[in-house]
């Protein structure tokens, strides 16, 4: 029988996409570091050069802060709310719980779009255009169902008895919450909120309609460089915002890992 | 009580200036008779016709490539364990999470006249000239195949994962074929993956905007574009608000489909 060519075939197609994947990535970290002005791959020669401009650029230095302040009002905003729905979600038994949940991940199914045109008529008489604080709170919306979906499947593996437990023993509602929800659902928040500052920070379409020109971010201002004319900054830009995703993939990788052996570890205890 | 925040949250912020625009938009139009006809011309305009077939087109043609280029990619992934499992899924997860406008934006360095395809296809002797893959509907779908690729795998693997492997040897040792055992028993029974995973591509296909947007040709218009124009560029907030209406119903009804047919604390493989 075929069954092992059919499995060496199956490898073969597996690295080659594997490369197909990974190359678009590696292809902008490599144009980031040339040195040629317009963009031909390979470069020339290395450089920093465009690294330089973009931390250099005052411009790019205000859409960078634009990025990182919308990120963190949408971080905070969607991890808090998040998780409050997400435990409530998963310790009672509300009817209607799918139903709601799945009105909850709409933001993520209806088209950005119409989300981000309708934001933005809601902006235009309330003078929140290029308001940050306004795109932080419609990002948070993008945000929320991420935040839901990664802390649903985290408490999961929060012990309810553990919660009992401290309650029988004479604990507040709060004190149980403070003491024991949070201390052991606080691996999966720490996810829940870097994965939420990144969904903010990538967002390209309400950003678009809702930043103005006060409030650009970095997707915003790499939008308008790819329709107009392309600058060879863009490339560093676009391999600092793969950096941000490394990070936060990284530090999620450290979280997960943290999060095992401490479950482990307490099952060893028993 | 708990999720009374999150409610609010997207009450104030999504739904309601969801509604707002969709009342006040269509009711500068006139009466109820005079938004029939205002919507009647713009959903039977030229425009927006080709634009829904073309819509429809490319998101079923990028769901199809997506899923036959997907199937083997989840297949290896739950049927490997250790660092050829873990070297597969970085090869997912890293693009997933990388901004979509840093994707498009390689694929147009990848595709334009003198990119790095062209030259290796140069080359390697295959063409004589340059082929045009940047703003045609080619360009277009490689785009967006890379972009949704993830979550089809993901969705997959997620279904492709609860298959006892038992069942495949079991098919085998019964005297079934290689391609029998896999045509019989293992599709099958991934059906509900592919299903789901197909249906999570096409709804979010339906309302891509920045890649069509970036690496299309001036005839391929999605819906999501010409939303955007009518809104940027004629100010025809009414025109808006009736293919948004259009592109939301249709949305809604898929999402209804999958909500049926799927866990929805599943979605985007979580």
């Amino acid at each position: 029988m075929n069954a092992a060519r059919s499995t060496r075939a199956l490898s073969v197609y597996i690295v080659i996409a594997c490369l197909l994947l990974m190359m678009p990535i590696v292809i902008v970290l490599v144009l980031a570091f040339g040195d040629q002005t317009y963009m031909r791959f390979p470069p020339q020669s290395l450089s920093l050069r465009w690294f330089v401009t973009f931390f250099g650029d005052p411009r790019w230095q205000r859409a960078l802060g634009s990025s990182v302040l919308i990120a963190t009002v949408a971080c905070v905003i969607a991890t808090v709310v998040g998780f409050f729905a997400a435990y409530a979600f998963v310790r009672s038994d509300m009817r209607g719980k799918k139903l709601l949940l799945s009105f909850m991940l709409l933001p993520i199914i209806i088209p950005h779009v119409i989300a981000a045109i309708a934001m933005y008529f809601m902006a235009g008489p309330l003078k929140l255009v290029g308001n940050v604080f306004w795109i932080g709170l419609c990002h948070a919306t993008i945000a929320l169902p991420i935040v839901l979906l990664i802390l649903l499947s985290s408490l999961q593996g929060v012990d309810v008895n553990l919660e009992r437990a401290a309650l029988s023993l004479g604990s507040s509602r709060i004190g149980v919450f403070t003491r024991v929800v949070l201390p052991l659902a606080f691996p999966g928040i720490l996810s829940a909120a870097l994965f939420a500052f990144l969904a903010s920070f990538d967002e390209l379409v309400i950003s678009l309609f809702l930043a103005g020109v006060r409030s650009e971010t970095l997707p915003v201002r790499i939008w308008n460089s790819l329709h107009l004319q392309i600058e060879p900054v863009i490339a560093a830009v676009s391999a600092f915002l793969i950096a941000v995703t490394g990070v936060v993939l990284l530090l999620d990788a450290v979280v997960r890992h943290v999060r095992s052996s401490r479950l482990a570890g307490t099952a060893a205890e028993r | 009580m708990l999720v009374v925040p999150a409610v609010v949250l997207l009450a104030l912020v999504f739904v309601g200036p969801l509604l707002w625009f969709f009342i006040r938009s269509l009711a500068e139009l006139g009466g109820p008779a005079e938004i029939a006809s205002h919507a009647w011309a713009v959903v039977t305009s030229r425009a927006v016709l080709t634009a829904l077939s073309t819509t429809n087109w490319i998101s079923l043609l990028v769901t199809v490539l997506v899923l036959v280029i997907s199937y083997p990619v989840a297949y290896y992934l739950a049927t490997n364990q250790g660092w050829r499992f873990s070297a597969v899924l970085f090869c997912i997860v890293v693009p997933y999470f990388t901004s979509i406008i840093v994707r498009t934006y390689s694929w147009m360095v990848l595709l334009g006249r003198n990119g790095l395809v062209n030259q290796m296809l140069l080359k390697s002797g295959l063409i004589d000239e340059p082929l045009a893959l940047l703003y045609t509907k080619t360009g277009v779908l490689i785009g967006m195949v890379y972009v949704l690729l993830p979550y089809m795998v993901l969705t997959l693997f997620a279904a492709m994962k609860t298959i006892d492997p038992s069942l495949m040897r079991a098919a085998r040792g019964l005297g079934a074929s290689g391609f029998h055992a896999f045509t019989r028993v293992y599709l099958p029974l991934s059906m509900h993956g592919v299903v789901s995973g197909s249906l999570i591509v096409y709804i979010l296909a339906i309302g891509f905007f920045i890649t069509p947007g970036l690496m299309g040709g001036p005839t391929d218009v999605m819906i999501a574009m010409l939303i955007e124009r009518s809104v940027e560029i004629t100010f025809d907030w009414g025109g808006a608000a009736v293919m948004s209406l259009l592109l939301l119903g249709a949305t809604l009804v898929l999402y209804s489909i999958y909500y049926r047919l799927t866990d929805v604390r599943r979605m985007m493989g979580a």
